[in-house]
């Protein structure tokens, strides 16, 4: 019987149509567009100017604060301009706008192929080499990575477990990775354990992608401490908290996080970057993204440049289908629609999802009829119907009494809803404003 | 007849013995309330809307009647007769406060912006602003959703069909609850004006003015030609956006003939007559102006003549 978290959960189809493709390197395009914020916490203060030449990977914005991050060229040539665009929220956000001039790396970054086994930082310079590198959680949240591998003072870490689930429908590219980038990502946790100090890894994979199961397995074994653990297929297991309680059946309590109960849950995807950051010297600056569809002829995985328009990425899988209805960045299930194809590829952007008309339409909201579909499918115990309705009627004192920012908005309750009615929506509105308040009392 | 007259005593004792304990009790726990605050909320409309800041009337019949100086209480609904009647009651002062509005400062309609995306999610605007800026180019006007109809408790706001905007109606009373419901903050409260006359600037987009104009051909391009027009000062223009602060606004109007985009607006004002500039201001622009009246009176007359033929 294989492991799995025990509350809620739904069985989205899966449609991985791009799982087994190659990554791709996606060619650099004439001009990139990198937003100031594209992790949680503070934006990066920009420190170029308009023309000031810049390489790959040349610091152009830094982190200003603790939660929050450094920013890199991801090309070479000059910066035209700072200028607000569009980004995936759909508002005008600040950008870094470069007109590319050839491709010339930093120095420092070791371009060369050969796996580095040997850690030779310690503890301190591989967080503060994250924390450089402007490494975030890759699995689409964005959190910087440094802040996590930061022990709080009193807490203890036990285990380090890898988030390797890819839970979501379509997305592979934490699949492919794990498929072509077994070697680092192996490295990539060792970095990551003797900065924490811990002795013993896991590495969570969901049971439908045998292949990697197979391929990590037979590495782990040339490493010590590190397993990997087949995971039932369920939706939403990578959420951090839903993926320890699979793991290692700790619940964190209400509020807090997985330090509390001894655990840090990195993204396989960060640990390959934190690998390159520590043992190459190179920021962050491209990742894969899966552009993947239906009606898409050519579903891929692309190794992309921060800043990329989304638009290079479409038309490199076969262009966009006459119906497309819509495009969303990220998952089906978790992921935004975009409003432009201009919007660049973000450190947070795991996959461009384009639906046909027919299936991105939304059906008409009925009333509720009380079936309690979203309570069963609520992977955090809450009750969805409920949220939304004191969200409608804003309540916000009965909201927050409720576990409003419990919520992960993994989204299983719409998703299940036989009504049709938007409850995560709602849900998140709500823990706009119960946040809001939140924050507001402890001032 | 013994049974009879037992029974009454009995009945009339423990009658006189409830109604002493009662007495004393009530006058033990006895609760003054100041006699006016009912009769101060009898004079308040009772709307319960909550404009005034406080949760009901009676709440603000309370406050008025405990705080010695009232000159910052205001009953929107109600006006200045209102808070006379309220006012007299009390023996209190109250300041003079201008009967308000609200107007919606967006005058992005279909026809002005264009659509360049389509929403089908949940018809609410704070919903809607928690997920994306909009489904035109502009990210600070109107979703249209209409969440501050749904919060009007007067009926006093409507959606245009045609335009896709709200329409506030004049039965507004000013109470601020489509104010504080709207995602976008693009109602505002103004002074209602002599004759219910109003100039303001309907647009809150603060992007550059190409951007703007773009996304909206009835945006403010923050051009600041309504600010050296204006005779009184009364305008600013701030991240590209105008703003006409309405104590200081004599309606007079030269703003809204020099807007690009028309995105000053003039309400209930009559149609305009253009005559010899009266105000006198400098002497290139008194020309011009004649000139203006000038022709616009040939065109007149030579209207009317083709009346006439």
């Amino acid at each position: 019987m294989l492991k799995t978290f025990s509350l809620g959960g739904i069985h989205p189809p899966e449609n991985k149509f791009s799982a087994g493709k190659q990554i791709e390197v996606m060619p650099v395009p004439a001009q990139v567009a990198i937003p100031i914020a594209q992790h949680i916490g503070a934006p990066a203060t920009p420190v170029v100017q308009k023309g000031d030449t810049v390489k790959v990977g040349t610091l152009i914005a830094k982190s200003s604060g603790f939660v929050s991050t450094n920013i890199h060229s991801s090309v070479s040539g000059t910066v035209f301009k700072i200028d607000d665009i569009v980004d995936a929220s759909g508002y005008k956000k600040a950008a870094i706008i470069i007109n590319v001039e050839g491709d010339e790396w930093e120095e420092s970054i070791d371009r060369s192929a050969d796996l580095v086994k040997e850690i030779t930082a310690s503890p301190e310079e591989i967080i503060k080499k994250v924390g450089e590198a402007g490494i975030v959680g890759l699995g689409g949240a964005t959190f910087p990575s440094h802040v996590k591998l930061s022990v709080p003072p009193g807490k203890t870490c036990d285990v380090l477990i890898l988030n390797a689930v890819e839970c979501e429908p379509y997305l592979t590219a934490d699949h492919q990775i794990m498929l072509e980038k077994g070697e680092e990502i192996m490295v990539g946790t060792q970095i990551l354990m003797k900065s924490l100090k811990v002795d013993k890894a896991i590495i969570g994979i969901e049971n439908n992608k045998p292949d990697a199961i197979k391929h990590l397995t037979e590495l782990a074994s040339s490493y010590p401490g590190i397993t990997v653990e087949p995971l039932k297929v369920q939706y939403p297991q990578g959420g951090e908290k839903q993926l320890i309680d699979a793991c290692i059946k700790r619940q964190i309590p209400s509020g807090k996080l997985p330090i509390e109960v001894g655990a840090v849950v990195q993204n396989v995807g960060t640990t390959v970057a934190v690998y390159e950051a520590v043992q190459k010297n190179k920021p962050l600056f491209e990742r894969v993204v899966t552009v993947t569809g239906k009606s898409v002829s050519k579903p891929s995985n692309f190794l992309a440049r921060i800043g990329t328009p989304i638009n290079n990425l479409i038309e490199a899988a076969g262009g966009l289908p006459e119906d497309t209805g819509k495009i969303i960045g990220g998952g089906p299930m978790m992921g935004k629609a975009l409003t432009s194809t201009e919007i660049p590829v973000t450190k947070g952007s795991s996959g461009i999802l384009i639906m046909k008309n027919e299936e991105a339409k939304r059906k008409k909201m009925q009333n509720c009829i009380k079936c309690s579909k979203c309570i069963s499918a609520c992977a955090m115990g809450l009750e969805p119907y409920l949220l939304m309705t004191l969200s409608d009627k804003q309540v916000w004192d009965r909201a927050e009494e409720e576990k409003i920012m419990d919520c992960i908005e993994c989204g299983s309750c719409s998703y299940t809803c036989p009504s049709q009615r938007p409850l995560l929506d709602y849900i998140r509105l709500g823990k706009g404003k119960v946040g809001q308040i939140m924050r507001s009392r402890t001032k | 007849m013994n049974v009879v007259v037992i029974t009454v005593l009995t009945l009339a004792i423990l009658g006189t013995i409830a109604a002493l304990v009662l007495y004393f009790v009530a006058q033990k726990f006895k609760v003054f309330e100041d006699p006016r605050i009912d009769q101060v909320e009898e004079v308040l409309p009772a709307a319960n809307c909550g404009g005034c800041g406080f949760p009901g009337c009676r709440a603000f019949a309370e406050a008025m009647v405990k705080s010695d100086d009232i000159s910052e209480l205001n009953c929107p609904v109600g006006g200045a007769d209102t808070m006379n009647a309220a006012a007299g009651i009390l023996g209190k002062e109250i300041a003079a406060s201008d009967p308000m509005i609200a107007v919606v400062k967006c005058n992005g309609t279909c026809d002005n912006r264009p659509k360049t995306n389509f929403y089908d999610g949940a018809t609410s605007c704070a919903v809607a602003a928690s997920l994306y800026a909009g489904d035109t180019g502009c990210s600070y006007g109107c979703l249209g959703c209409g969440d501050c109809v749904e919060a009007c408790t007067f009926d006093a706001i409507e959606m245009d069909e045609k335009t896709g905007l709200p329409v506030i109606k004049d039965n507004c009373v000013a109470c601020g609850a489509c104010v504080d419901a709207c995602p976008k903050n693009i109602i505002e409260l103004r002074k209602r004006g002599p004759k219910d006359r109003r100039v303001f600037v309907s647009c809150v987009n603060k992007d550059k003015g190409g951007v703007a104009k773009k996304a909206c051909s009835a945006a403010c391009i923050g051009c600041k030609k309504c600010m050296k027009e204006c005779p009184f000062d009364a305008i600013t223009v701030e991240n590209n956006i105008a703003y006409i602060d309405f104590n200081k606004c004599k309606l007079c109007r030269k703003c809204v003939a020099v807007c690009p985009t028309n995105a000053i607006h003039e309400v209930n004002f009559p149609p305009k007559k253009v005559k010899p500039a009266a105000e006198k201001p400098s002497a290139p622009k008194a020309e011009t102006a004649k000139a203006e009246a000038k022709t616009s009176e040939n065109i007149t007359s030579s209207d009317d003549k083709n009346k006439e033929e």
